[in-house]
């Protein structure tokens, strides 16, 4: 479970969160979403005990959060892929910083760029590769490791409709079949709503919780076409809207 | 981009407008003081003495470049540490804007007047070239990056060895680039005071004896030098820098 606890964030004087609580099941799914510049992308930064917040705690487990978490992927809004890096080194880098041997890799990369459609562009790098392609990379890499947690800060935003439904149906299932909890940042309702059993929602800067909207119907790829999908969106535009 | 093939055809058309120029020029003035190419390139080729004083000059040359990187990498690279930075740049800052080329005679008394106070010289001057380039480089590189990493579990270690000094590369190149320009006119100062050595004392030595084309030669020889060093260090970068 990860909880997090009165998290507060200044970034020399401009307060970038403010008390932000809220926990998140183990294998559960968690949307966060809020305007920009909220401080989402701080929030799962401090999460994944990459920065450390100036008030509050995170705890995973019950543990205290004060390094960068071992059993956790990220998946970072632009700066995810190396641009120096070719994509095969990309998606294989998470492995070789763990020691994983050679054999194991080449097989682990081979079948993650096959299921991502990325076969043949191996050698390729970064700046030549579409920007849909760039985050089937991202999510690629970070999901080699096989992550207890998956920490995304909008990995899906360059992706047009068609292409996005599907890695949203691919998340969906990765989150059904391997148990991860997993975070996502996004700004967008129905992404929230279609992969988000619990929704966080932000308020503008500082960041604080406006609401938690709990999504239970959340699973399956039908989801999206039902009544009860719909009028959630609605309910979640209108709590975004809404000025407290 | 312009492939290798149509540089060096760029290259070779470039060199042969320049000789004609040289020849026309020496016709028109027909005065010793500008000899013909063609007798300046028979002397070059005929010599033996031009080449020892070539190998001199190229060894200071490389000696001094790898000097004066093997210090500036490391000191511009670490200084994204803050320990490292307070230690070495108010050095770099108070040092830097000094012309160094006056250090000459100091280095001579100090060193005496063979080979090592001349590649000294040589590898200060280039050595804040390098550091100061290498040093900003290293620290644009974005925060991002390292949290990208760091999340996939890297040590300090990894973080130097895949995002900071591959993010830095290109820079180091074009400061490599600069610096043997740098070096060669360096090399010609530091050659024309208290030696017997070298191209720089062969150019000096022949014009106090009037011998202008054995002084062309040497000159000649001195601007091949510089293109040389110039054209592997490019193609250098073109090897380490692929992705860009
Ligand atoms: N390292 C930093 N130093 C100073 N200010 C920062 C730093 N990182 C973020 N900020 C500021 O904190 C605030 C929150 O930034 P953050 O990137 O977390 O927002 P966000 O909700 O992810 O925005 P977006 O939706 O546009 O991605 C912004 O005002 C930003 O300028
Ligand atoms: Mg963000």
């Amino acid at each position: 479970m990860i909880s997090v606890k009165n998290i507060s964030k200044f970034f020399d004087g401009l307060k970038a969160l403010d008390g932000v609580t809220f926990d998140v099941e183990r294998g559960e799914s968690c949307a966060i979403i809020g305007p920009s510049g909220c401080g989402k992308s701080t929030l799962l930064l401090i999460m994944a005990g990459i920065l450390e917040p100036s008030e509050g705690e995170v705890r995973v487990d019950g543990r205290k959060v004060n390094t960068p978490l071992r059993n956790a992927a990220l998946i970072l809004q632009d700066f995810g892929l190396f641009p120096w890096k070719t994509v095969y080194d990309n998606v294989a880098l998470g492995l070789r910083l763990r020691g994983v041997d050679r054999e194991t890799e080449r097989k682990k990369v081979k079948e993650l760029l096959k299921k991502f459609g990325l076969l043949g562009f191996e050698k390729a790098y970064p700046k030549q590769l579409s920007g849909g392609m760039k985050q089937r990379v991202a999510i690629a890499r970070a999901i080699a490791i096989e992550p207890q947690i998956l920490l995304m800060d909008e990995p899906l935003s360059s992706l047009d409709a068609l292409s996005r439904e599907e890695m949203q149906n691919f998340l969906l299932n990765l989150w059904k079949e391997t148990g991860t909890t997993m975070v996502l940042v996004t700004h967008s309702i129905e992404e929230a709503v279609f992969l988000g059993k619990k929704i966080i929602v932000l308020t503008e800067r500082p960041g604080r919780v406006k609401a938690v909207v709990e999504n239970n119907e959340v699973g399956d790829e039908s989801y999206r076409q039902e009544e009860v999908f719909f009028e959630r969106c609605k309910l979640l535009r209108r709590i975004i809207k809404a000025t407290l | 981009m312009q492939t290798p093939e149509t540089n060096y055809k760029g290259y070779f058309v470039t060199l042969l407008s320049l000789l004609l120029l040289w020849g026309v020029a020496s016709y028109i003035i027909s005065n010793p003081a500008l000899p013909n190419p063609v007798d300046v390139l028979a002397l070059m080729l005929s010599r033996r003495e031009l080449l020892s004083h070539t190998a001199v000059s190229l060894l200071r040359v490389i000696y001094s470049l790898a000097l004066a990187l093997s210090l500036a990498f490391p000191a511009g690279i670490f200084s994204r540490e803050k320990v490292v930075d307070t230690a070495v740049s108010p050095i770099i800052y108070l040092l830097y804007p000094i012309p160094h080329i006056v250090l000459l005679p100091l280095y001579i008394l100090i060193f005496g007047i063979g080979d090592l106070s001349r590649v000294l010289l040589i590898a200060t001057i280039l050595f804040f070239q390098i550091a100061v380039t290498t040093r900003d480089a290293a620290k644009q590189v974005s925060e991002y990056y390292v949290y990208s990493i760091l999340s996939l579990g890297a040590s300090k270690f990894d973080v130097y060895r895949h995002v900071i000094i591959p993010a830095v590369m290109p820079k180091i190149m074009t400061a490599l680039r600069i610096s043997i320009g740098t070096a060669i006119a360096v090399l010609f100062f530091a050659e024309s005071f208290a030696t017997t050595s070298g191209l720089g004392y062969l150019i000096i030595d022949s014009w106090s004896r009037a011998d202008y084309k054995m002084m062309y030669a040497a000159i000649t020889t001195m601007a091949l030098l510089g293109f040389i060093l110039y054209v592997i260090v490019e193609s250098v970068e073109r090897r380490v820098c692929r992705w860009l």
